[in-house]
């Protein structure tokens, strides 16, 4: 919570802000995506990825949301569902308030306006035949700003995200290296002033020192133009690193969520856990001896049933097959929930704790 | 905006910041065979544009005297033909029809198949299906019988054969603006252009337009050769223009039957129309390979 | 693991104190449109058998470049090495073209960051693992199934017997990068090169290849490069450490000094700007700017424009390599005092 204390609510309250400082900027429900396989001679629905299933969610105003999980489970779908570039299938995003794309709420353009979002691929995100200027102008044009103003922004954006706008504004994306065109789709997702930045694997294909870069500047800009994130990433030191709290998905549903410090200090999912000894340790005194995982995960076109993680679980149990675990609050103050049977009391699992108990600690040994 | 100070930032090195066209450009300059094929290219369309100052003598003027003269002949630097006409002033009159039937048709087939193929592509789905389906059609056909059969249905002429040339054309370009945009649609800026909230034809005007028209005009400037001997078959049977026009294909015919008089200046216009469609296709080669700045 | 288990797995055979690898002023040059390019300046170093050296560098540094010339793979006509590659008592870079085919797969082998480049799309993992062994070693194409099916047991690919008949597609990632390391070492090579075989996996994906990649070098007692841009999955696997910058090895030792006791500014940068949990919140350390146009290196040290230490002397003359401990090497003028 580092940088949503020092944007003191008196001082620096945003005008944009419709629904106030209790109330989060992002809220999603049940959000549902499941993308059809075709196939046969006919060319019909024989199958559906469930790429995204009854995910929910909500983002503070000026909090750093981490999402973490491995390839398939949905996070970049999620992403793409936010932003509407994906059609969901099912559930609602409500936006400081207002529901997006519904009646009286706001519409997809609008949204567009104050969410933004960074994509991995710093190279396949910047059109090949315009100027970083009309790239990063192209936005607020859209929105009807005047051709030179929208330079100008282009110009100071550029300065901030520390590029020399005398030595940017005209190249072209293959003259560049690859941090400097990420800072430049940084530069361009805030052309439009928006309140909410996704950050979709955006320094995952850095190298180190240029990603320490990178997330020195998305810091600094948060502060600056007090902004809200949700950082998608599969490396748990980074999103460690910038986040407030964080969100575990596996196979297209949450399966963990909490502060950064309950996630990391206190995992309860044992998927949490064995993400986190998977990390390198980073001294060779210590190292791995044994996988915390076998397997790869599994097919989201047919996953498995129950729990959907009980196929590589060490804990695994009768109850696990046939009930699938409700995301479940294990402590209020971290708002820390996680969706395993042992953590559920009288789930049926042995691990877990009889029904009725008085608390909710010791669960897991 | 106040700046932010960003230690650890130091600008990096200056490069002279070059264009895409002009690094283009760059690239030809060092490819001497496609330099070569614009100059032979370059040559032969003045030519034809100022056939009247450049030709030496009359075009149509007939004699029974001097017919099938061998080249060399003085006055005649590349012989007569089989009425006595001035093959050189012939070639190059020719030009003007020959060029004229083989770049028009495919300049149409640009325009339409590049609105075909962009619609189709980037809006996907049913459309695309129609507009796939319906160009697949007459894909099937070989290109040389299409023409002929749409030549012969609407009948012989200049503007039917450029009318026929182009229906012919329309279906390779269409497919190849349509594979294009595809793989453009789904790349990540264009989904980014979408994130700003742009509508879809400021989509395609700004992001798609400028990838898309590169490769689909190498790949025409390709289908001009393809064009001229198509046209010079045309008219070679009879279905393009009628004499005494001057027009490669159509000289072909007619010296046809000469050939073991003078074989040399009866093979003439079958080497004019060799070399504008080599060259064609090699510059359109080279373009190809100039075109493709990456990193 | 620690350094004491590789010692008693080393084949008995192995001739003593000789190393399997021996590089010295290793160069690589490309001749490209816009005039060459110097990716390899001078490298030098030896590896025993049953050792992990491990490559630590970022993009354009030269690790991949230097793994691709120990097999020579880099397309003959656009590429000028200079030195000598001792593999095994041959030196890699005089040999012929037959001879190098002869060494590649046998004595030397490879796996890559992309499995699905290493396998033809059209057969089968089993027959082309097969293939592989009836190949060089001429044995029955009978013996070459078992073989397949020991190998793919051996990576630990579950249900190996089935796995033999699927075709790459139909595997998911960390299977294939399996499948690719038991083709690899159909041929039992003395070196295995790797080049960023874990960087494309997910994290628990990437976990388990590398405590299966270094239990299985440990016990056919081969030889390993691996290069990687990652000091954690370093940290891991490694023996050795070198860390590369601009085609040179500019720190090289053990890798508990080299993480622990690192003698180059940038080494040092690299290890500081790498996140770790306890410096949350709190801004990184950066190295400033990004790796040198190989194309045109400057004069004296290539790290200078960056280095926080920078003096006028280091860009004068070239950086020696300094050995303040008999085996723990770097390439920096602060150490010269």
């Amino acid at each position: 919570m580092a940088y949503a204390a020092t944007t003191t609510p008196a001082k620096n309250r945003d005008p944009r802000d419709r629904g106030g400082e209790a109330q989060p900027l992002l809220m999603v429900k049940g959000l549902l995506k499941y993308f059809p396989v075709l196939g046969g001679v006919l060319n019909r629905k024989v199958a559906s990825v469930q790429a995204v299933d009854d995910v929910s969610f909500d983002v503070a105003k000026g909090e750093t949301l981490g999402v973490v999980g491995e390839s398939g489970c949905g996070k970049s779908t999620t992403a793409r569902l936010l932003m509407r570039l994906i059609e969901p299938d099912a559930g609602s995003v409500i936006f400081d308030g207002e529901g997006v794309g519904e009646q009286h709420g706001l519409s997809v353009r609008d949204m567009r306006r104050s969410m933004q979002m960074v994509f991995q691929d710093s190279y396949a995100s910047l059109n090949p035949r315009l100027t970083i200027e009309e790239t990063i102008a192209f936005g607020p044009k859209v929105h009807g700003v005047s051709g030179k103003e929208a330079r100008d922004r282009a110009r100071a954006l550029l300065g901030k995200v520390g590029l020399d706008p005398n030595l940017f504004v005209r190249r072209y994306p293959h003259e560049l290296s690859g941090g400097q065109r990420q800072r430049i789709n940084i530069a361009r997702a805030l052309a439009l002033e928006p309140r909410l930045v996704i950050f979709d694997e955006a320094v995952s294909a850095l190298d180190k020192s240029v990603e320490a870069q990178v997330l020195n500047l998305l810091n600094d800009l948060k502060r600056d133009m007090s902004l809200t994130y949700i950082f998608i990433s599969h490396d748990l030191n980074v999103v460690r690193y910038i986040s407030d709290r964080v969100l575990v998905m596996y196979l297209g549903k949450v399966v963990e969520t909490g502060t950064v410090e309950a996630i990391y200090g206190n995992p309860r999912h044992p998927y949490t856990r064995a993400l986190l000894s998977s990390m390198p340790s980073m001294d060779p005194g210590k190292r791995t001896t044994a996988p915390a995982l076998t397997g790869d995960p599994p097919n989201p076109i047919n996953p498995p049933s129950g729990c959907r993680f009980r196929t590589r679980c060490a804990f695994a149990e009768g109850v696990c097959a046939t009930v699938e675990p409700r995301l479940e609050i294990v402590a209020d103050a971290e708002r820390h929930a996680a969706a395993c049977h042992m953590e559920i009391a009288g789930s049926g699992h042995t691990k877990a704790i009889p029904q009725l108990a008085p608390q909710l600690s010791g669960a897991v040994a | 905006m106040a700046e932010t100070t960003l230690p650890g930032m130091v600008p990096d090195t200056p490069v002279a910041s070059r264009g895409y066209w002009s690094s283009v450009f760059r690239r030809l300059r060092g490819d001497w065979v496609t330099i070569f094929c614009l100059v032979v290219l370059l040559a032969i369309i003045l030519s034809a544009i100022f056939a009247p100052w450049v030709a030496p003598v009359d075009p149509y003027k007939t004699s029974v005297i001097r017919r099938l003269k061998d080249i060399g002949t003085p006055g005649f630097p590349l012989g007569t033909d089989e009425l006595g006409r001035d093959m050189l002033s012939r070639l190059i009159y020719g030009g003007r029809l020959s060029l004229l039937m083989g770049i028009t048709p495919v300049i149409n087939a640009l325009v339409i198949g590049s609105l075909l193929g962009i619609v189709a592509g980037f809006v996907g789905g049913k459309i695309n299906m129609v507009i796939m389906r319906t160009v697949d059609v007459f894909y099937a056909f070989p290109s040389v019988l299409l023409a002929i059969a749409i030549s012969g249905a609407l009948g012989a002429g200049l503007v039917n054969s450029i009318v026929s040339l182009t229906i012919v054309f329309v279906p390779p370009i269409t497919r190849v603006a349509e594979s294009v945009t595809t793989s453009v649609r789904n790349l990540d800026f264009v989904e980014a252009a979408r994130a700003s909230g742009a509508g879809s034809w400021t989509i395609i005007r700004v992001h798609v337009l400028g990838n898309v028209l590169g490769p689909v005009f190498v790949f025409a400037t390709g289908l001009i050769s393809v064009s001229i001997i198509l046209a010079s078959g045309l008219s070679f049977l009879g279905l393009g223009v009628r004499p005494p026009e001057p027009e490669w294909g159509l000289m072909l015919n007619t010296l046809r039957q000469s050939i073991y008089v003078n074989p040399w200046v009866c093979a003439l216009p079958g080497v004019m129309i060799f070399i504008t469609s080599i060259c064609f296709n090699m510059m359109s080669d080279g373009l190809r390979a100039a075109m493709d700045v990456r990193a | 693991m620690t350094a004491a288990l590789r010692q008693d797995a080393a084949p008995v055979a192995a001739p003593a104190r000789v190393p399997l690898v021996s590089v010295e002023g290793l160069t690589v040059k490309f001749k490209g449109g816009d005039g060459s390019i110097a990716a390899v300046n001078g490298v030098d170093f030896t590896l025993e058998r049953g050792k992990v050296l491990t490559i630590l560098g970022e993009s354009g540094s030269g690790k991949s470049v230097t793994l691709k010339a120990m097999m020579r793979l880099h397309p003959a006509r656009k590429t000028t090495y200079g030195g000598k590659i001792m593999i095994g008592g041959r030196n890699i870079l005089a040999l012929s073209e037959r001879e190098l085919v002869q060494v590649r797969g046998s004595v030397v082998s490879m796996i890559f960051q992309e499995p699905m480049l290493a396998f033809d799309p059209v057969y089968t993992i089993g027959h082309q693992i097969a293939e592989t062994v009836v190949r060089h070693e001429g044995v029955s194409r009978r013996d070459a199934d078992k073989r397949a099916l020991d190998l793919l047991e051996m990576v630990q690919i579950p249900s190996a017997a089935r796995r033999l008949k699927a075709y790459p597609h139909e595997m998911s990632g960390g299977m294939r990068q399996r499948a690719m390391i038991a083709l690899a070492l159909s041929c039992r090579p003395d070196l295995l090169l790797a080049d960023e075989p874990t960087t494309a996996l997910d994290a628990t994906v990437q976990m388990q290849v590398l405590v299966l990649l270094r239990q299985l070098q440990r016990e056919m007692g081969m030889a390993v490069i691996f290069v990687t841009h990652d000091m954690g999955v370093a940290a891991e696997i490694a023996d050795d450490v070198a860390v590369m910058y601009a085609g040179r090895f500019i720190e090289a030792g053990p890798v508990g000094p080299v993480i622990g006791k690192r003698l180059h500014p940038y080494t040092e940068g690299l290890l500081a700007s790498t996140v770790h949990g306890a410096s949350r919140g709190e801004r990184l350390e950066t190295i400033p700017g990004s790796p040198p146009n190989l194309a045109k290196l400057p004069s004296g040290c290539s790290f200078a424009p960056r280095c926080k230490y920078v003096e006028q002397r280091c860009r004068e003359t070239e950086i020696p390599l300094f050995k303040p401990e008999p085996d723990h090497s770097a390439r920096c003028l602060r150490i010269d005092r």
